[in-house]
């Protein structure tokens, strides 16, 4: 079984409406604050990439489908503040402590904005198991595609693509697992593959007999055919 | 264990978006633990520095220079490192060439990931569920939507973006450009035809 936000291949969404290239960046100015305070609340280095994404997968069905793109991201945060202990449920009523909180020196600057998003967080690791395919190698993707270390835990793989037949098409290197770093289990690192699927192996109705899609898909989500 | 919370700490906060948004600014503001002058920089980071035309100015370089394009192609993070388009969503890049034969879009089903230090923060419809869904499946109508309808022997190569792997679409320089400078070049190349749900522009 899968989350909410695993929608590849979806049916019943309608038409994509696509906005002028010009449009402005923030919608509105609220989008601009959303995005600004996850960032600079990830600074505070309670989480990974993986956590916080998890946290807004595990929004209910119903907030995940009715929230707008930046209110997913603004209510997970909340929900992770809490959960990771930096907030309290009384703090996000306006009744909690008064003073700096004990992280506050770990608040990013102003003047760090500009190295710590040039800085980035690359995924890759050194070591880890040795690759088990080489480009060109067919192989099947896992079934049940939901996580194999956590009960309903975070994973990269979609729904979609379970039990597919496709190739590899090249070795990304070894990077950190998400469906483990999510949890707290480790960063686990494995080599990485993007994988050719043909669309006619994907859909019963696919648009072209050509046609392809290719996932990042990480060793242990795939066996040799 | 994950924890599904049945009463979630964000039902806490005001409803309405822009409330909830502020609400929480100014809790964590008043701790300390996040500094108002820093979402400033932040803001004006994705407002006005970092966009589309990064990208625009490696795709005009790449349809100039065979060089700079086929180091571009076989291993694009160092090349982009040199450029200084190297930062946060974009440490491990990708950019996949549209030719004749083949045309490449790119979709994350999962949620949103988007090469930003080369195109900015995503426009709304890259992140709408109808995108997401539908990019993988069907994505000749969803292209059709944006305007574009490709040859038959063209094949559509999707790519989802599951990993922190991001991609850039190489598009095929418009016919009629032979004379044109780098500047000129990159005036023609739209954000949407570095995802590949566009072409680039044919000059007026």
């Amino acid at each position: 079984m899968t989350r909410v936000h695993d929608m590849g291949g979806r049916f019943g969404d309608g038409p994509v409406v696509p906005e002028a290239e010009d449009a402005p960046v923030f919608a509105e100015n609220w989008h601009a604050r959303a995005l600004a305070v996850t960032l600079a609340c990830g600074a505070l280095g309670q989480w990974n990439i993986d956590t916080s994404r998890h946290a807004r997968e595990r929004l209910s069905p119903k907030d995940y489908t009715r929230f707008s793109y930046y209110e997913k991201w603004i209510s997970a945060l909340a929900d992770l503040l809490v959960e990771k202990g930096v907030l309290t449920r009384e703090d996000l009523q306006g009744q909690g402590a008064a003073g700096l909180h004990a992280l506050a020196e770990r608040a990013l600057k102003a003047d760090a904005v500009a190295a710590a998003l040039a800085k980035g967080g690359p995924a890759s690791r050194e070591g880890g198991p040795k690759p088990r395919f080489h480009p060109g190698q067919a192989v099947r993707v896992r079934i049940p595609a939901d996580s194999a270390l956590v009960d309903g835990g975070h994973t990269r793989l979609p729904q979609y693509a379970a039990g597919a037949h496709g190739y590899i098409l090249w070795l990304h290197g070894t990077h950190v697992l998400p469906d483990s770093s999510a949890h707290g289990l480790g960063e686990a690192p494995e080599p990485l593959y993007a994988v050719r699927f043909a669309a006619r192996t994907l859909w019963a109705h696919a648009e072209h007999p050509e046609d392809e899609v290719v996932l990042d898909l990480w060793q242990s989500y795939l066996e040799p055919l | 264990m994950p924890h599904d919370h049945p009463d979630h700490p964000h039902a806490l906060l005001p409803p309405d978006p822009a409330l909830r948004v502020k609400a929480l600014e100014t809790i964590l503001i008043q701790k300390g633990l996040i500094d108002p002058a820093a979402l400033e920089e932040i803001i004006d980071t994705y407002q006005n520095r970092i966009g589309p035309q990064n990208g625009a100015r490696v795709v005009a370089r790449a349809w100039s220079d065979p060089e700079f394009k086929a180091a571009l192609l076989a291993d694009a993070d160092p090349v982009l490192v040199e450029l200084g388009f190297y930062g946060r969503q974009g440490e491990h890049m990708v950019v996949v060439e549209n030719t004749a034969l083949q045309h490449n879009m790119v979709v994350c089903t999962l949620c949103s990931c988007y090469p930003w230090p080369l195109l900015g923060i995503p426009p709304g419809w890259y992140k709408s569920d109808a995108y997401r869904a539908r990019a993988v499946r069907e994505p000749r109508k969803v292209l059709a939507e944006f305007g574009v309808t490709l040859p038959e022997g063209t094949s559509v190569r999707v790519w989802d973006s599951t990993a922190e792997v991001r991609y850039l679409v190489l598009p095929m320089r418009p016919e009629g450009t032979e004379d044109l400078n780098e500047e000129d070049l990159a005036a023609l190349v739209t954000r949407d035809s570095m995802i590949g749900t566009s072409l680039a522009k044919v000059p007026s």
